[in-house]
């Protein structure tokens, strides 16, 4: 054996599993395709940042990390109004709990903990198959080269070719899947914090449905960095391909959104940069072990998008504990086979993440409601406008008020009853 | 105005290591019975796949973001499509 464990991808779910292995003092080896960590990933990105404090204590005053979620804004477009909520609150500062991060930053700081416990990290090394004897897997080939372990871990991202080869994934259904499109936008600090009403290192995420997908099943997001705002779409590849759309239109039709643009005045193009995302949820978790090997993190299907929350980096670290744990066991035992892999699983199900996988596992039909993205926005800015517009008609009371809109959306009072039950199980 | 630039423009901000061979492979004739052109030219963010005027698929291997949304969408048969060498392909300096 060249490795007690060989980790493939040095990701979140990657290196919080080799650290913690290392750190048990097991012989580790990280291999990452990228000719440096960090230079293939890519996030929205908002890390819900507790898990990371059972790893590295005191995570967002140690790591690379950009500013401190403090605000978080929930909004509608239309093409031609915004509804939103505007959620501040200082209390989910102290202490941190969701921190934006730029990748690029982030996981060379990750993969560095981990060589400093006493992992091998070893970019520019892509892994081409798995080597297995006996039904048991025992390694990684690429090329010429091969690297034999007890067990190897599968962090190797969304597209993971060999979760596929390992026969333990074959092609997700379109609605699983979508595809995020993201440009980082540079403005100077003091504008970002005076633009979004921002403190210090307060941060500001926005989650935006409607208008900037023309309809189709995702959404927009805006996350505050220190220098820079990551701006861009998350749209479904079911919706993507049946409605004809084009991805880097619809990213900017959101980015130059006229309610949007204003935000992102002055601002210079730093990046443009895309990545497939996990939506199915719940579903999409399952055969994460075979003997010798283990699925983390998105290789593992782990996203889960709430609508309010879309969450992957935490899920990732979770699973980067309960794997770790799992296999310091398996190593002290000698024991690789199924059953022992089988306790990765265990205790992922265990952990907050696979309960809040359960807890959400109507999350991604209750999102693919395409009145959430066509008509809740228009319905809300008509009520509204009912109000403001003081064109020298008398006002109506409230009730007609919103009859006429709900009216005037197409939906009755019947199903929008029944999409907010749905909404509220689903949550 | 914010200015985004044409995609190449863009995509000029990331780094981006070549490989002498192309990780992307279009199986011309499957892609013409499956019509599968357009679907590609749309979905990929990068702009990396372009019709050509005698029908065919024109792959600029180069410019690939490595997101596999194309692989996803693809009809069965028409792509083959893998990861640049280690090494290789963009380089994310934000992410």
């Amino acid at each position: 054996m060249d490795f007690d464990v060989i980790v493939v991808g040095a990701g979140i779910a990657g290196c919080v599993t080799a650290y913690r292995l290392a750190k048990a003092g097991h012989s580790v080896v990280v291999v990452e395709r990228g000719a440096e960590v960090g230079a293939k990933n890519l996030s929205g990105g908002v890390l819900y940042c507790r898990v990371m404090d059972k790893v590295f204590p005191g995570f967002a005053d140690q790591a690379p990390v950009e500013r401190r979620i403090t605000r978080n804004y929930l909004g509608f477009l239309n093409p031609d109004s915004l509804v939103g909520i505007d959620y501040h609150d200082d209390r989910l500062g102290k202490p941190v709990n969701a921190v934006s991060v730029l990748r690029a930053k982030l996981d060379p700081w990750l993969a560095e903990q981990a060589e400093a416990a006493g992992a091998v990290v070893m970019p520019g090394f892509k892994v081409d198959s798995l080597l297995s004897e006996g039904g048991k897997f025992t390694g990684i080939k690429a090329g010429d080269d091969e690297l034999t372990a007890h067990v190897v871990v599968l962090a190797d991202g969304i597209n993971s070719f060999l979760a596929r080869d390992a026969g333990l994934r074959t092609k997700e259904p379109l609605k699983h899947l979508a595809v995020g499109v993201k440009s980082v936008i540079g403005l100077p600090r003091q504008t970002i914090e005076d633009r979004f009403g921002l403190a210090g290192d307060q941060g500001a995420a926005y989650a935006i449905v409607g208008d900037c997908t023309a309809g189709a099943g995702g959404g927009g997001f805006l996350y505050t960095n220190q220098e820079s705002i990551s701006i861009g779409v998350v749209v479904r590849l079911d919706d993507l391909v049946g409605k004809g759309l084009s991805s880097s239109e619809l990213h900017d039709r959101f980015v130059l959104h006229p309610q949007i643009q204003p935000l992102l005045a002055g601002g210079e193009l730093l990046e443009y940069g895309c990545h497939l995302v996990a939506e199915g949820g719940k579903a999409m978790v399952h055969d994460l072990a075979r003997p010798g090997l283990v699925v983390v993190g998105d290789a593992a299907g782990l996203t889960l998008n709430t609508g309010l929350t879309v969450r992957g980096m935490d899920l990732a670290a979770a699973s980067g504990i309960a794997a770790a744990d799992a296999i310091d066991d398996a190593l002290q035992d000698g024991n690789f086979g199924q059953a022992a892999m089988d306790g990765y699983v265990a205790r992922l199900d265990q952990s907050f993440a696979g309960k809040d996988m359960a807890t959400y596992a109507k999350a991604p039909a209750f999102l693919e409601n395409p009145r959430l993205f066509n008509d809740y926005g228009p319905l809300l800015a008509n009520v509204l406008r009912g109000f403001y517009n003081l064109d020298g008609a008398p006002r109506e009371h409230i009730i007609p008020v919103f009859r006429a809109a709900l009216k005037e959306s197409g939906l009755g009072i019947t199903r929008l009853a029944r999409d907010g039950l749905a909404g509220v199980k689903a949550l | 105005m914010l200015q985004l630039g044409s995609l190449p423009d863009r995509l000029a901000k990331a780094r981006f290591e070549t490989d002498s061979t192309s990780h992307i492979t279009v199986n011309q004739g499957a892609a013409k019975a499956a019509k599968a052109g357009p679907l590609l030219v749309r979905i990929c963010p990068a702009g990396v796949y372009s019709l050509q005027d005698d029908g065919s698929i024109g792959v600029l291997h180069a410019a690939c973001l490595e997101c596999g949304t194309c692989l996803a969408v693809a009809p069965p048969g028409v792509l083959e499509w893998h990861y640049p060498a280690g090494g290789m392909g963009v380089a994310f300096r934000q992410g």
